[in-house]
Formats: structure tokens, C-alpha cells, sequence
């Protein structure tokens, strides 16, 4: 599924060189839950860029299924984005302009879905998230276990290949978090892979493998 | 064709979202708009009311003009010759004195004094109102008789029904035979100018003009009944040529045609030029776009990081921003008509008095509407191009 291979990122910022990703490995098998855990700067956002298809790495190799994420195009990269991974992110990012429906519905737009395909797999991934009766309200009128959940919604619904959550539960209260969790629990039973990028243990603990990061580094959990 | 109509909605609530600031950007297209639609109305309004009263002043005759007589002067034996060609009507010398003083009993005017063949009031489609027009035999015998207009009846001898008086111009005596009909549609009553005018055969005009002689430098040509004026103009030319040697620049002929051509040109110079004037305006209503359309482009930063996240292209982002500009366009442009229309309703009540009426032209509409199109896509390209360009990871991380 995901083939990390001497994956190297190094930014400049004034006259220091910081190694983000240093020669770092990392394979993922479908149907697997990864949580890759790290303090901040570890370069935990740099991975979940790279591996999210946002950024390309400097070095190395990264095979998404199979495919070679390098040298693509920024639009080509904006079509694996859509087909192949559902992003949830720690401040949601919805579009406050759009309701919860057309929200989870704009990936299918830019996919080019037909509209009675779009209702009806728009249904289907906010009944997973429990949000049917919800799905006319606007982002504003939701609250933040609620936007998340159209988050999540919003990431399903394409059927991607991974789910890739970046501190998912960060802005949540501890009640939010059980429910968010339990959420991807299903999403995982139901056979998604999962990468979750986080820096709570305790939200790295409920994920059947972990991943350390530190200095650009990636290490296994035993 | 749904990320079209995504994009279309998502402009439209954009729009809705920021109504005040809509309208204000609108603004400067709704001034250019109207600046153009009513500008150009209003010439177009003004013209044909103008060509419809050069168009009154009878547009069936050809006017020809002796430039150079080559020693031989045109006679209206001539005259009479030519008008027997076939295509041609009928022709009538004229020649006119423009300062002399009439004087009835002790009234005395200034007057214009023209002399002319009996046939010049049916070719200048002038008629007698009273009394009768001037005969060819007046003209032959170089008889002392006049017709007035009617001017001249009521200011010099103070009535219109003044047939049989006798009134004297520079010393002569001439007894009015007729007085002419009041003619609304004439060139000098249209320009408010009332001229006394008195009509005296053109053999006794010759006698008692020093500058008029019995070479006739100007006369009037209708065509024959059932040809048009150009078979008529082209029989005159024939002539003429033979007559002046060949040489094309000892006679000119002109029609009504000519004097309507020149206005439509010079209308025509207006309406481009006023046009012109209003695009610019609609230029600085398309920089205002511009502006207004930075401005979102980077207040909507994260939106434009979070579209691209799930999977928007380029091109979606550019199609969303330039549907935004291009309907703001067009919603400015729509007002502007509609503004521009009420404005013309309100200046035709106000001018209805003098018989001019300004519609929409359909035309300048179409145009507006055009021009406005590309002011959208022209103005809104930049900033929705550089909405397009911005990297997903720089926009998601923008502001927090």
C-alpha cells in the first residue's frame, strides 16, 4: 500500500540546513492502522505532506499502491490526492460557505461522479458517521466532534485507498476524542487503511502498530 | 459541467455573502455601463430625428452647381433642352439677392430676393397657399409679380391675404400674385430661422440684380415620374461632361444623399468617440473588479489550500475565481441596462416636446454585455490564475 524508501526532506532556513526526513522507511499494508507518533518538529508534518501527496520528497522512493509519487505534475498529483486519499485534518477544514452535504460531496465533484451517484454515496458516508440528520447545517452550526465527523465523512466518501488523519482529535475534548476514535475503529474493522499522525500516546496507543518519529527518523514500536 | 455549476453556486453565495462590497466593486461597471448605453442611445436618438427632418426637406432633387462656365454661360433655354432628356423631371433655375429692403407703405424690411422658373415650387415641393405660383409666361415677359411666404406677408404688409398689394424692392414694383403655404418641415423653419422671402420670376431678377445675370450658376433637377434620382443624376452627369468639355471640375452635382451620408458620418464619428469615452470608464470599473477579486483570492486562501487537498485541479480553482469576476461583471452590467433604460424613459418624457424619443439600442446593449463579458474574464484572469498557482501546502497552512 504505502513504500517508504530513504525518503529525505531537507529544508534551508537561513543559513542552517534541517534534515525534516532523514532517509526514513516505512511500509504500510493494506488494511493495516498505523499511528506514527513524534513531538513537534520531529517532522511529523513533513511526512503526512509527502505521504498525503502535498509535497514531493528531495530523495528517495515513495510508491502509493504501487505507483511512483515522484516528478508528477502539480494536477496529477491533485488526481491521486482526490482518488486515493481522504485527509482529515486537526482543524477540520471545512468550507464554512458549503453545508455538511456539500462538503462531503466535493471531492465527488472534482472527481466528475454523476449527480445521483453523488446523493446517494454522500447518504451513505455521513449515515457511517452518523450525521444524516445533520447534513443541511453549516460548519458554523456543528460542533467540533460534529465538523470532524463531516471531516471524516468528507474523507470516505471517495473510497480512497488510505485515510490519512493528521492529529485528528487535537481540538477535541477527551468525550470527542472516544467518539472520533471509535469512529476509525470502525473505518479500520471495515477494512480502510489508516495512517494517524499524532503526538498524544494515548491516541497512538489505539492503533494495532506504531510508528516513532524523531529528527526525521522513523522507528517501529515494539 | 457539475464543477461548472459548483463554481456558479459558490460564486453566487459568494457574491450574496458580501453584498455591500458587490455592489460598491459593481459600481464602476454600472457607471461605464450606463455611461455607454445612454451616451450612445441619446446620439442615436438625436440622429434619426435629425435625418428625419433632413429627409422632410424632400430628398428628390438634384442640385448642380456651375463652377466654371468656360466663357459660355448655362441659359435657361438650356435648361429647357436638358429637362426634355429622358429620366430627368423637370428643371428650375434659382438665384437669390440676400440683403435688399422691401418696403410697403411706410414699412420697409430686410428680404431675401430670389428669382426663379416656374417649375421650382413643385421641385422644392413648395405650394401656393393663396393666389397663384409663378408661370412661364411671367418669366418670358419679365413680368413685375411676386409670390411671398408667408413670413413676409405678415411682417411686411402685416396680413397674409395681401393679394394684389403692391410692394417695391430696391425701386421696383412687384404686385403679389400669391403667398406660399407655411412649410413646418423646411430646413430654416426647422433651425427656428424665419426669413422674409420674396419670389420674383428670374428674368426679373436678372434685370434688376447687378450680380445676377442670365448665366445661371445653380438650378434644380427632379427626376422623371417613375425614375429614381440616381437615373436622373447619371443623365445630368452625361450631359454636363459633353457640355463643359469633359472637364469634371466645372460642374458638381449634389443630392439630399449627400448631406444625409455626411451626417451619418458625423454621427457615426459621435457615437465612437462618446463610445469610446465610456469603455474607458468600464476599464476602470474592470481594474476595481481586479482589485475586489485580489482581495478574495487571498481572504479565501484556505479555502482554495482545502479545495486542493480533496483532489481540485488548477483549472477547477481558475474556473471558480474567474465565475466570480465574470458574474460580477455581469450582474453590474444587468443593473447598468436596466438603469440605463430608466434613465431614457425619464429624458424622453422630459424631451417629449420636441418630438425625440431615445430607446435602448440593441446594439450598444449587445455590445455592453460583450464588452462587460471581457472585462470579467480580462480583469478576473490574474487573480484567479494566481489562486490557481498557490501551492495546497502553503494555502492549508495560511493564516493557522
Amino acid at each position: 500500500m504505502i513504500a517508504i524508501n530513504n525518503l529525505s526532506k531537507i529544508y534551508q532556513i537561513g543559513d542552517e540546513v534541517v534534515h525534516a526526513l532523514d532517509h526514513a522507511c516505512l511500509h504500510v499494508s493494506p488494511g493495516e492502522f498505523v499511528s506514527i507518533i513524534g513531538p513537534s518538529g520531529s517532522g511529523k508534518s513533513t511526512l503526512m505532506n509527502i505521504i498525503g501527496c502535498l509535497d514531493v520528497a528531495d530523495e528517495g522512493e515513495y510508491l502509493l499502491d504501487g505507483t511512483p509519487i515522484e516528478d508528477y505534475s502539480e494536477n496529477e498529483l491533485a488526481r491521486i490526492r482526490n482518488k486515493k486519499i481522504g485527509f482529515v485534518f486537526q482543524s477540520f477544514n471545512l468550507i464554512s460557505k458549503l453545508t455538511a452535504e456539500e462538503n462531503v460531496e466535493l471531492p465527488l465533484i472534482y472527481q466528475g461522479v454523476k449527480k445521483a451517484e453523488r446523493m446517494e454515496r454522500v447518504q451513505e458516508a455521513l449515515e457511517r458517521v452518523k450525521l444524516i440528520k445533520r447534513s443541511q447545517h453549516y460548519p458554523t452550526e456543528l460542533s467540533g466532534g460534529q465538523q470532524q465527523r463531516v471531516a471524516i465523512a468528507r474523507a470516505i466518501v471517495t473510497r480512497p485507498s488510505l485515510i490519512l488523519a493528521d492529529e485528528p482529535t487535537g481540538n477535541l475534548d477527551s468525550h470527542t476524542t472516544l467518539e472520533i476514535m471509535d469512529i476509525f475503529h470502525e473505518l479500520h474493522s471495515q477494512g480502510n487503511t489508516i495512517v494517524l499522525i499524532t503526538h498524544d500516546d494515548s491516541v497512538a496507543a489505539q492503533a494495532e502498530r506504531r510508528v516513532n518519529i524523531l529528527d526525521g527518523k522513523l522507528t517501529e514500536v515494539k | 459541467m457539475d464543477t461548472l455549476q459548483q463554481s456558479f453556486r459558490m460564486a453566487v453565495k459568494s457574491i450574496a455573502g458580501n453584498k455591500l462590497r458587490a455592489f460598491l466593486t459593481m459600481l464602476g461597471i454600472i457607471i461605464g455601463v450606463m455611461a455607454l448605453v445612454i451616451l450612445v442611445s441619446l446620439v442615436n436618438g438625436a440622429t434619426s430625428s435629425v435625418t428625419d427632418a433632413i429627409a422632410a426637406l424632400g430628398s428628390n432633387t438634384i442640385t448642380v452647381s456651375i463652377e466654371d462656365d468656360k466663357g459660355k454661360g448655362v441659359t435657361l433655354d438650356e435648361l429647357q433642352e436638358w429637362a426634355e432628356l429622358p429620366n430627368v423631371g423637370e428643371i428650375a433655375a434659382q438665384q437669390s439677392e440676400s440683403s435688399t429692403t422691401a418696403k410697403y407703405d411706410s414699412n420697409a424690411e430686410s428680404a431675401r430676393l430670389i428669382g426663379i422658373t416656374s417649375s421650382y415650387f413643385r421641385i422644392q415641393n413648395m405650394s401656393v397657399m393663396l393666389g397663384r405660383p409663378l408661370l412661364t409666361t411671367d418669366v418670358e415677359n419679365h413680368s413685375d409679380v411676386c409670390v411671398l411666404n408667408n413670413t413676409a406677408a405678415t411682417e411686411l404688409i402685416g396680413y397674409s391675404d395681401c393679394l394684389d398689394e403692391v410692394i417695391s424692392v430696391n425701386g421696383h414694383h412687384f404686385t403679389v400674385v400669391g403667398v406660399l403655404e407655411e412649410n413646418e418641415d423646411s430646413l430654416t423653419s426647422a433651425f427656428g430661422i424665419d426669413t422674409l422671402e420674396i419670389y420674383i420670376p428670374y428674368s426679373s431678377l436678372v434685370r434688376l440684380s447687378d450680380s445676377v445675370s442670365n448665366n445661371i450658376e445653380t438650378f434644380y433637377v427632379s427626376a422623371a415620374e417613375g425614375k429614381t434620382l440616381e437615373d436622373a443624376e447619371t443623365a445630368m452627369t452625361a450631359v454636363l461632361y459633353e457640355r463643359f468639355d469633359e472637364d469634371e471640375d466645372a460642374y458638381e452635382l449634389d443630392t439630399q444623399d449627400t448631406l444625409e451620408e455626411t451626417t451619418a458620418s458625423i454621427t457615426s464619428i459621435l457615437t465612437v468617440l462618446l463610445g469610446g469615452i465610456a469603455a474607458i470608464s468600464l476599464i476602470v470599473g474592470g481594474i476595481g473588479i481586479m482589485n475586489i477579486m485580489l482581495v478574495t483570492v487571498t481572504e479565501r486562501t484556505r479555502e482554495i489550500g482545502i479545495r486542493k487537498a480533496i483532489g481540485a485541479s488548477r483549472g477547477v480553482i481558475l474556473q471558480q475565481f474567474l465565475m466570480e469576476s465574470v458574474l460580477l461583471c455581469m450582474f453590474g452590467c444587468a443593473l447598468g441596462i436596466f438603469l440605463s433604460w430608466s434613465v431614457l424613459q425619464a429624458i424622453s418624457v422630459v424631451v417629449s416636446s420636441l418630438g425625440m424619443t431615445f430607446d435602448l439600442d440593441g446594439k450598444v446593449v449587445l455590445i455592453a454585455v460583450l464588452f462587460c463579458f471581457a472585462i470579467g474574464v480580462g480583469f478576473g484572469l490574474y487573480p484567479a490564475n494566481k489562486a490557481a498557482k498557490m501551492k495546497p501546502i502553503d494555502a492549508l497552512h495560511y493564516g493557522g
